[in-house]
């Protein structure tokens, strides 16, 4: 075996390569680099309705990624849907009077849940409740609008 | 009638046998496998037939499948207007499906091919045998490193395919089709999750690298020790492997991605 | 038979052996004995299970009745770690050499040095040259097996089967396909290894000569019986058919030169009536 080094290098490259590449997708493909689920803290907000949001769809403010919504269910009294959202812990100084909406990213984009800081002194805590939430917006009803308005204005 | 039954009956009976004497062959193998360890030069020429031979097909037929991937992506995104979304398209399709699959389906090709033909002729030509009488137990010094070998390297040559196709898509997505850079990205970043893509794109592997270099050892050990035998081993792996990683993949994405 | 072996003295004791293969007989109940220090040879036509034999004796397989000693062991009665324990003492010598094809010639008489033993490997490479040189292929030490005539094989197999220095070896067929130069090699080899190492030695061929002309005793089967056993003198003046039929080489005999098969004349006119 006179070209075990040549060899050895060989492999070596190889499970390094491999390496790098698990590497690259851990890092480079996937959220894994944004936002781990450790640190984070839940507050609730309940919305008339939801729209298209699901598990694990962002929740942002001011347009930059936050958190993530990590449950959610129908309330059977009130009938609201109750969305627990996972926010990422250094972001722990939001107002609790803090308004959450579902927006929808783009037209046909997916939807997130925007948070819009009040004015209040007091912080939201885990397990802390969102009272003012504004429904998703509902493209059929948002076209309409859209259409109303341009109609009224080459009037 | 009566004799389809029997025959039936027989080929049931022999396949089971054979399932028997696979899982007794496998236990053995992974029974040897900590034998091997106090021994790296064994498992590292392995890795070396395995892993880096298998390397430039893997490699390169990555970066095609994601170069295909981007052009065809593109063409369909583009008459929704979601040409922005070609990053998440092709990363999601190359981590959870292609990526383990095209490359496992390879390396039964490649690597399983000639681990059964390897075997199957080191049997035909009395060599296993011949191991036995020199008191050398064959199963812990040359299946069993080579099972190690194709166990651990399939993971790598995955990740391997899944990033050079990423990448491939992008060269094609962006650098010829206009695909903006930063959204190829970004929206790959936001959609895809570490845990529920990555990680079991990586599951997915390993079963499969399990499975097929069971599959290609057993059947060369299980080879009848003549060129025919061997032959025909070597086509039964390159099959069942299909078979079977197809079929695993199957049941892995019901169990993975089943509930969203 | 006021001359057979002794079995206190023997090595190898197989009795009352019986095996077969699907519903082939290939042993019907024979015994042998193999004595210590002494050449044995198990003559007979081929596909009478000679190789069978071998690997019955080597604990490869298992027999349906009878008991095979090797040095006080019932090989088919140890635990696997003794088998194998016992098999480092016995060599084998395969029909095809069985060198491992992925190694060069040093590297294959190496192996079982290595694998067994925690020699340096300056140790180990005086040995390994010592043993190609008693076959006589020490300068053929960097080549690889596919680069070897079938002789030279045979050679470097047998320097391996040696290199433990075992108390036996067993030979499968170590003239079949050899030319006459490397058949007397390899009569030499078998021969001076058996009284320089002190080897007790079991050779299966079908070769009559060179076996004839090196065993101190023979064992003959057919049709999974012993039909002849003695020295090779007294082989060769056996009266006994099947004996007398192998050594001489006809054609017909006990051993029949048709395979079993209908009436000839019948044959060739129950096609006749199809027409």
């Amino acid at each position: 075996m006179q070209h075990t080094s040549t060899q050895d290098t060989l492999v070596g490259l190889f499970v390094a390569a491999g390496i790098v590449g698990l590497f690259f997708l851990a890092l480079q493909v996937s959220n894994l680099s944004s936002f781990t689920e450790q640190n984070s803290y839940t507050v609730t907000a309940r919305f008339e309705n939801s729209g298209g949001l699901k598990v694990k769809s962002p929740v942002s403010a001011a347009g930059v990624k936050i958190g993530k919504v990590s449950a959610i269910h129908f309330d059977p009294k009130t009938y609201e849907s109750v969305v627990q959202l996972s926010i990422d812990s250094q972001y722990n100084t939001l107002p609790d009077d803090t308004t959450a909406s579902v927006f929808t990213a783009g037209l046909l984009g997916e939807q997130y849940v925007n948070l819009e800081a009040g004015g209040s002194e007091e912080h939201l805590k885990d397990g802390g409740k969102i009272e003012i939430t504004q429904s998703a917006i509902i493209l059929e009803k948002a076209l309409g609008q859209f259409l109303f308005k341009s109609a009224e204005e080459k009037k | 009638m009566i004799e389809f039954l029997q025959q039936l009956g027989i080929k049931t009976r022999t396949s089971f046998t054979k399932l028997g004497r696979g899982t007794f062959f496998l236990l053995q193998t992974m029974s040897g496998v900590l034998s091997v360890l106090p021994r790296p030069r064994l498992l590292l020429n392995q890795m070396h037939s395995i892993g880096v031979l298998s390397f430039l097909i893997i490699t390169i037929s990555g970066l095609f499948v994601g170069m295909v991937l981007g052009l065809q992506g593109y063409y369909t995104l583009s008459d929704f207007g979601a040409e922005e979304s070609l990053g998440v398209m092709v990363a999601a399709s190359l981590v959870r499906e292609l990526g383990p699959v095209v490359s496992a389906l390879l390396f039964a090709g490649r690597a399983g091919s000639a681990l059964t033909a390897e075997i199957g002729l080191m049997k035909a030509t009395e060599q296993l045998s011949g191991m036995e009488m020199m008191a050398v137990d064959p199963i812990k010094r040359i299946i069993s490193p080579r099972f190690l070998a194709g166990f651990l390297s399939m993971p790598l040559l995955a990740a391997l395919f899944s990033a050079v196709g990423i990448i491939g898509g992008q060269l094609v997505g962006s650098g010829l089709l206009g695909v903006d850079e930063g959204a190829y990205w970004s929206q790959m970043q936001a959609k895809l999750d570490f845990q529920d893509d990555i990680i079991n794109g990586v599951i997915k592997s390993i079963v499969f690298g399990f499975v097929a270099s069971w599959i290609a050892l057993f059947e060369g050990y299980d080879a009848i020790p003549t060129s025919e035998g061997v032959s025909r081993a070597t086509t039964r792996t390159v099959v069942n492997s299909a078979f079977s990683i197809l079929g695993l993949d199957f049941i892995l994405t019901t169990l993975m991605f089943g509930d969203h | 038979m006021d001359n057979s072996v002794s079995p206190q003295n023997s090595l190898v004791s197989v009795q009352n052996l019986s095996f077969s293969r699907g519903n082939k007989k290939i042993f019907d109940d024979i015994s042998l004995e193999f004595e210590r220090g002494k050449i044995t040879a198990i003559m007979g036509p081929s596909g009478t299970g000679k190789t069978t034999l071998l690997k019955l004796i080597g604990g490869q397989l298992f027999p349906e009745q009878g008991t095979i000693i090797v040095d006080g062991n019932n090989v088919h009665r140890l635990r696997r770690s003794d088998l194998y324990n016992l098999r480092k003492r016995m060599g084998m010598l395969f029909q095809s050499g069985a060198l491992l094809t992925d190694m060069n010639v040093f590297d294959n008489v190496a192996f079982p040095l290595r694998e067994h033993t925690h020699l340096p490997e300056s140790m180990i490479r005086t040995l390994v040259l010592m043993k190609l040189q008693a076959v006589g292929l020490r300068g053929a030490r960097s080549l690889m097996p596919n680069e070897l005539s079938g002789g030279m094989a045979r050679r470097i197999a047998l320097a391996r089967a040696i290199a433990l220095d075992p108390m036996m070896i067993m030979y499968d067929e170590p003239f079949t396909g050899q030319d006459p130069i490397s058949k007397g090699a390899l009569v030499h080899l078998i021969k001076s290894l058996n009284t320089i190492l002190g080897l007790t030695s079991i050779v299966v061929s079908h070769d009559v000569q060179e076996t004839a002309a090196i065993a101190d005793y023979i064992y003959v089967i057919a049709e999974g019986k012993i039909v002849g056993q003695g020295t090779p003198k007294e082989i060769e003046q056996s009266e006994s058919d099947w004996v007398q039929q192998f050594m001489t080489g006809a054609a017909d005999g006990p051993a029949h030169f048709h395979y079993p098969a209908k009436d000839y004349v019948d044959d060739l006119l129950s096609t006749g009536k199809r027409y």
